[in-house]
Order: C-alpha cells, then structure tokens, then sequence
C-alpha cells in the first residue's frame, strides 16, 4: 500500500469515501435523483423536496434500529407492529387528556418494553431473532387491536397534530426528528465503544465473547433501541395522520431491511452504516416519489423496487469480490 | 492373535509420498494389512495418519508410490472407487445423517426400491437386522440416529461399511469419544469381524487399547515408517520412544533461576463432562505451565470452562486464595483471565476488521473520553506502538486482519491480550499453523510476559515446546488431568507416557 502522505488532502477524503459502504448506496441516490430530475420538472421543486423528506422519515426513524440488529447480524420483524401499537398508546393517552409528556413517554415506554423482551428473549435464551420478533411482531398488531377495539383514536390536541406538519427553523419537524436520530445513531455506532461491540458482534461472536466482552447485554441493548425508535416513528406518525391507527405500519419492516441492505449493510452483520441506511431510506423514497410523479401504477413501482433492490445487492456483492 | 501375518495380505502400500503446499506429508510409507488382521496405526498428530486413510480411501491422492489389493496394483480415483473395492472407513466425524434412521442411513443412496419406485423399507430393515445380528449388537432401527449413543451410530457406520461387502475396515480414533464400556463392546464387535477375515486398520492414541486388541502396530512419525512390530514383540516405552524419537527442537528462551511465586490461581473439583473424574491444578506467579495431551484429553474443554466459556459440571476457583465465580468470559475477564482461543480464524479474529479494531476491541474503555467518545488519535497510537512492539508485518493499522499471515494473525490477538493487560493469560496451541520464526518470537514473547509477572497456561499439542517452554506440565487423559510434571520429569518419553498409558499415579511435584 502506497503511503498517503504524497496525495492531496482532497485525495485522501476521496479515497476514505470510497471505502464507507454508503459509498455505493450514495452512488445509486444520486444517479435515481438525476433520473428523476430529467425525467420530471416537478420533481427539484422545494415542496416536492420537503414531501419526499417527510415521507421517508417514518421509515427512516424506524431503518435505525433495523440498522443496529442488522449489524449484529440479527434483524427486527416487529418494527411495524410496534410502531402502530405505540402510535396507539399516544393517541389513547392523549385521548385520555393526559398531558404530552405522558403520552409521549407512554409511547416510546411501551415500544421500549417490546424491544426490551425481543432483546432478552434472544439473547438471554438464544433464540433465533427471526422467529421471536416474529412472535412479537404478532403479539404487538394484536395487542394495538385489543386496545383500540381496531378502530382509530383521534382527539388529539392540535398542538401535537401541528408537529406532523409544521416546521422548525425552516425545516420539517419530522424531517428534524429523524436527523436527529441519525445524529445520535452515528454517535453511538461510529465514535463510542458500544458501536464497536455491535459490529463485532455481527462480525465474529464468539470472538467477542471469548475476549471477555458479555455480547448478550450489547444483543438486548440492539433490540432495545430497535423499540425505541419504532416507537419514535410512532409518534411522528400519529402526529402526521392526527390519529392513532392500529393498523398503520403494515411491511414497514420490509421497507426498512430495504433501506438497510440498500445502504450497504450484510445481512449477515458485521457489516454497514447508518450513513448507509439514511441513504438507502432516501432512495426508496426518491424513487417512490418519482415514479408517483410519473403517474407510474402502484403495482408497477413494487415490481421496479424489487429489481432495484436485487440489482443493487448483485453490484456491491460483486465489488466486494473484486477486492 | 499371533498367526495373523501369515495370512494373505489385503492390502499394501509402497512408498507413498504426498505433499501439500509448504509441507511433506507423507515421505514414502510402507504399510501392509493381512486378512483377518488388526493393524494399529501409530503416531503423534502430524504424523501423517489421517493422509494415509484419506489415500487408502481415494479421498486424496499419492504423489509417487503404490497401492495393492490382493497383489494387484489399484488406483482409487474417489472415495467411491474404494468403496466398491471392499474399503470402509468410519471417520472421526461420522458420515451419519442424523434425523434418519438406521435403515434408511445404512442404505443411504442405494435404497431398494421396487417397481414403482417405493422403496422396501421391509426388505432393507430385514438386511439391517441381519447385519447387526452378525455384528452381536442391539440397536434401535428405528429411532433416528441422532438420538442414539456415540458407541451406537459408530456400529451403524461400521454395518453401513459391512452391508457394502467391505473386507477392509479402516477405524479412524473410534475410541476417542467412547466410555469404557462401549469401548470394550468395540472391541468385541471388531474381534467378531477378525474372526470374519475382515481386515482392519486401527487408529487410536491409546497405548493399552493397542496392546488390548491390535495384532500389529506400524509407528509412523514425521511421514515416515519408524516401525512395523508385532504387539506381542513390544512393550509401551519402546512405542513412546519410536512415536516421539529424537529431534532437533527450536530455540527456546530459558528458564528462570528464581523459585515460583505465590499460587495465583487455584482450580479444584473441575469435571468438564459427565462421568469424567474430577481434576484441579495450580497456578503459580510467573510461571509458564503446559496443559499436555492428546487431542479430545479436555485440554481445551478444561480452559474454556475455568473462564465460564462452557458449562461444565463442576469447578471451584480460587484467586490469590479467595473463592471467585466466573460464570462466563467477561467475569473471568474481570479477575484478569484472557484466553487466546486456539482457533485464531473462528474463535480469535474479526477477518472484517482491521487490525486495530481488533487490538482494541476488549480494551475500548482506555480510549474514552468522559463523554464515552473514543480517541481515535490515541488509539491509532497505541496500536502502532505494540505492532512495532511485537512486529506485527502490515502495511498500516488499518489493514484488514483478513489479508495476514497466521503467524501476524496470531500476533494480532496476542497484542490485544498486551493492550489489556491480564494477570493470567491461557494460550490454546499458541503456534499451530505459524511458521518456525513466528514460533520462536511467540516463546520470547510469552517468556518476557510471565517474567513480567503474568501467569501463563499454555495447551499446546507439540511435545517439543511443552517440554522446551514451560516450568510445569499438566498431563490430561481422557477429560482430567492424569499427572503433574515439574523439572526433569519434563521429558517427551514422560508426557507421551501420561498421556497414552492411563496409569492412575500422580506424579506430582510442585
């Protein structure tokens, strides 16, 4: 290897960036969005722009704590059940005229438990996070269905609804929600050592755990955030549609492993970004967006998806190989 | 038992080589089988047992030299070409499948089937009874195989091998994982198949089982014949000898002058299995003490359970005289216990991950700020500094742990272990798979370390750095440890003998 000194600063930014898994996954946000830039005059406008951030949001906020079980080499069916179920919660106890710090924090409380029990059962039992969080994934669309007697609670106090819509500074509130989880998410994963665990868990358990590093408390902590942030998107959610809808969030944890494996992350674990993730997220998005613009059948855009996903996952298997 | 070698021989080699990549394997083996014969092979690990079997069975295939059947000269191209030549062989991992059962495992792949293509369970349970009844032993036919004992699928293996009209039987270390008293039905079983005419080819660690059952014994040591004996002609010191001969042995750091230092660890009352005798050692400071052994003696298996990585069904641990629990690694890691795992790919190394993520993976704590946010800077720093330390050859500290040598792999967790300092380290066969030079700077390495004051327990399978390395010797066999060695008694001849005699003294000499 050449030493680096030689290169120009430039060079070197270069050359990091073409070593970040987001690498490829920007790589393909950015030829989509030129595509839909030519192909569609509505598409660059800035109340476009700000509703293609507001949709992907949702998924966005919820893809984090896919990205974090992903990378242990696990994976969270439950995110969208859970996401409506806490959306619920809100709803109800803000329907119930408890103040918002309640409600909210009942919200994030229950998705919290959730991924808590995912977290313990996995870890603590060694079951396959496949099957648990397809247990919960059930348990937790049935428990929103029995709380809500399956129809949507509405009564929210305006102030809460206006958050869906409203903005901060010139920007979207949910659209702030979800850079903000990013920003702690890139925190925890890239600069303290609980990041360091996590991947190495997916990378190489046994090695970790023969080190003296107790994976199971870092598994259960993964699951936990998982909750936590599928909790979260709950809450924007509610806010959004100004109701709790229990069967909001039906294959949202399809959408999110989407966005995951689109960003560059194995499946496998060990392997991925959050930068990655966001990015991954943002080109569903695009391309949801886009293909509406053009008036494209919804039936037809599962069918492009579905080709972009499998295409996008043949390039960075074959750029890996290649090294 | 003695008149066997005038029977006609089966079977022949001569002067079979086999190389791989970087080593000479096999370097011209003789080796001859009689009908109705038990033929023991014998050697350490490394000898070059497992290539002839894997030859015999046209799994692999000799560079230079012969292979006869019944005078004639044969070339297996696969494993099935030996098969129906009348070869079987049971492997040390059974070829079983395990939710099947007996029947459709032993008629695996040439089920009887009838017209209309249904196959005669019937039939072939009938030929299986047959088959165990030849063979004088009772097994479930029906039960899947997995759900039977060791010693039982083993019989299922061998009926497989018999129903495959094989006249040559090749038991690759059947014993190993056998309790005595399915061994000694083992036994019985092959002494039926002798009786038979059935040739057999016999691998096993363990002396007493070799002068039990074995017509003959050929010693093969470094891939090459050192003797064919008849067992009634020998006795085990002379085997242990011819396994281990004399050889040139690498240059080890030497030993300390001073004393041991105070007991640092003490381990009572360990049985890692069930049914396995309770055994216990102690650890002093400073010093270097081998876990000896054959493989499968519980060397590793003793290891691993001491710092919870297993469960085990027994062990008490004292450190610097008070009772601790060590419930798992990260417990163990807390009272100052590493292990550097003997598998460096599988059980050491993130491959993904750059030798830096992987020094500092255990030790992440010393980088962090108050705010829990790691110091990059710093941590670049020190891994730098203990890869040039230790002489880790990469081309930066970002190089993927991947693209190492073994001998720069080992290293890499051998720096971790540096970067967090431990009181007491275990190292699971330090050097396997390094080569020579790597191996002396690992001995000066864990040398330097325990006259620093670290504690060092060392499993290692070569006898030559066992007894040039370390200050004590704790010989296991069959799950315990069998004899502790100190000082003189740390000879080749005296660890083999331990670890293959089974004889029940301890000689302890602390």
């Amino acid at each position: 290897m050449p030493t680096t000194t030689e290169t120009s600063r430039g060079g070197q930014i270069l050359a990091r960036m073409r070593q970040s898994p987001a690498f490829l996954p920007a790589i393909g946000l950015v030829v989509v969005s030129v595509c839909m830039v030519l192909m569609n005059d509505r598409f660059v406008s800035l109340g476009n722009l700000e509703n293609v951030g507001r949709q992907v949001s949702i998924n966005a906020v919820i893809s984090v704590g896919m990205t974090f079980a992903i990378l242990t080499g696990g994976i969270d069916l439950s995110v969208g059940s859970v996401m409506a179920l806490s959306g619920t919660v809100v709803a109800g106890l803000f329907a119930a005229g408890l103040p918002g710090v309640v409600a909210i924090g009942g919200g994030l409380l229950v998705g919290g438990l959730f991924g808590l029990c995912n977290g313990l059962v996995i870890a603590r039992l060694a079951m396959p996070p496949i099957i648990v969080t397809l247990a919960s994934m059930s348990i937790a669309r049935g428990l929103g269905l029995i709380y809500t007697g399956g129809y949507p609670i509405a009564g929210l106090p305006n102030w809460f609804a206006r958050l869906g819509h409203s903005a901060v500074l010139g920007i979207q509130t949910p659209i702030l929600v979800m850079l903000a989880t990013y920003a702690v998410a890139y925190v925890l994963l890239q600069r303290m050592p609980v990041g360091r665990y996590i991947y190495a868990i997916g990378s190489n358990e046994d090695a970790v755990r023969l080190s003296g590093i107790d994976a199971r408390r870092y598994k259960v902590l993964v699951y936990l955030i998982s909750g936590l942030t599928a909790a979260l998107a709950g809450v924007v959610l509610t806010a959004r549609l100004m109701s709790g809808q229990p069967n909001a969030g039906n294959g949202f944890e399809l959408d999110a492993i989407a966005a995951v494996v689109l960003g560059g992350a194995a499946i496998s674990g060990g392997r991925g970004s959050i930068i990655g993730t966001l990015v991954g997220a943002l080109l569903l998005g695009v391309l949801n967006n886009g293909l509406n613009l053009m008036n494209v059948s919804p039936y037809v855009q599962n069918v492009v998806k579905g080709v972009i996903i499998l295409l996008a996952i043949f390039i960075s298997r074959q750029r890996r190989a290649a090294r | 038992m003695d008149a066997i070698p005038d029977a006609p021989l089966l079977l022949a080699l001569d002067g079979v080589t086999k190389g791989f990549p970087g080593v000479q394997a096999l370097k011209g083996v003789s080796l001859e089988l009689a009908r109705g014969e038990i033929h023991a092979l014998l050697g350490e690990n490394g000898a070059g047992k497992s290539t002839i079997i894997k030859i015999i069975g046209g799994i692999q295939h000799q560079d230079e030299g012969r292979i006869l059947l019944d005078g004639q000269e044969r070339r297996f191209h696969s494993y099935r070409d030996a098969i129906a030549a009348g070869i079987g062989i049971v492997f040390q991992e059974f070829s079983l499948v395990p939710d099947l059962d007996a029947v459709d495992n032993i008629f695996l792949g040439r089920e009887t089937a009838s017209r209309f293509g249904l196959s005669r369970k019937a039939e072939m349970r009938a030929r299986s009874a047959e088959l165990m009844r030849r063979l004088g032993i009772e097994v479930d036919l029906d039960c899947p195989v997995g759900r039977l004992s060791v010693a039982d699928q083993q019989f299922i293996e061998i009926a497989k091998a018999l129903s495959l009209d094989a006249r040559i039987l090749i038991l690759d270390e059947p014993t190993a994982t056998l309790t005595p008293s399915e061994a000694e039905h083992l036994f019985r079983v092959m002494r039926q198949l002798r009786a038979d005419g059935i040739g057999m080819f016999f691998v096993s660690h363990h002396l007493d089982e070799i002068f039990e059952i074995c017509d003959r014994i050929t010693v093969l040591r470094d891939g090459r014949n050192v003797g064919l004996v008849r067992t009634s002609d020998c006795d085990m010191d002379g085997l242990v000898e011819m396994m281990v001969g004399r050889r040139l042995e690498a240059s080890f750091p030497a030993r300390p002058d001073t004393p041991p230092g105070d007991i640092v660890l003490e381990a009572k009352g360990l049985r890692i299995r069930d049914g396995a005798p309770e055994s216990g050692f102690v650890l002093h400071r400073g010093e270097i003490l081998g876990f000896a052994g054959l493989v499968g003696s519980g060397r590793t298996e003793t290891a691993l359970a001491l710092i919870g990585a297993i469960p085990c069904r027994g062990k008490q641990v004292r450190i610097d005289g008070k009772p601790v629990r060590l419930d798992d690694p990260a417990a163990a890691l807390a009272q100052g216990i590493g292990l550097l795992p003997e598998n460096r790919k599988t059980q050491g190394l993130m491959l993904g991950f750059s030798i830096r993520d992987n020094v500092s993976i255990n030790n992440l704590d010393k980088y962090t700020n108050r705010a829990g946010i790691i110091d990059r800077k710093k941590e670049r720093r020190i891994t730098l500094e203990l890869m040039q330390q230790i002489r880790i050859k990469a081309p930066s500290d970002e190089t993927e742990s991947l693209t190492l040598s073994g001998g720069n792999q080992q290293k890499v967790v051998i720096a971790r272990w540096l970067n967090r300092r431990c009181r007491i380290l275990i190292f699971d066969e330090p050097t396997r798979g390094i080569d020579v030079g790597a191996k002396a700077e690992i001995y000066r390495l864990m040398r330097a370390l325990a006259d620093e004051g670290c504690s060092i327990i060392m499993i290692s399978s070569e006898l030559p750095e066992i007894v040039g390395l370390c200050d004590r010797v704790a010989v296991f066999r069959r799950g315990a440890i069998a004899a502790t060695l100190a000082g003189d008694s740390i000879n080749p001849e005296e660890v083999m003998r331990h670890a293959t005699a089974g004889s029940d003294q301890h000689a302890d000499h602390h």
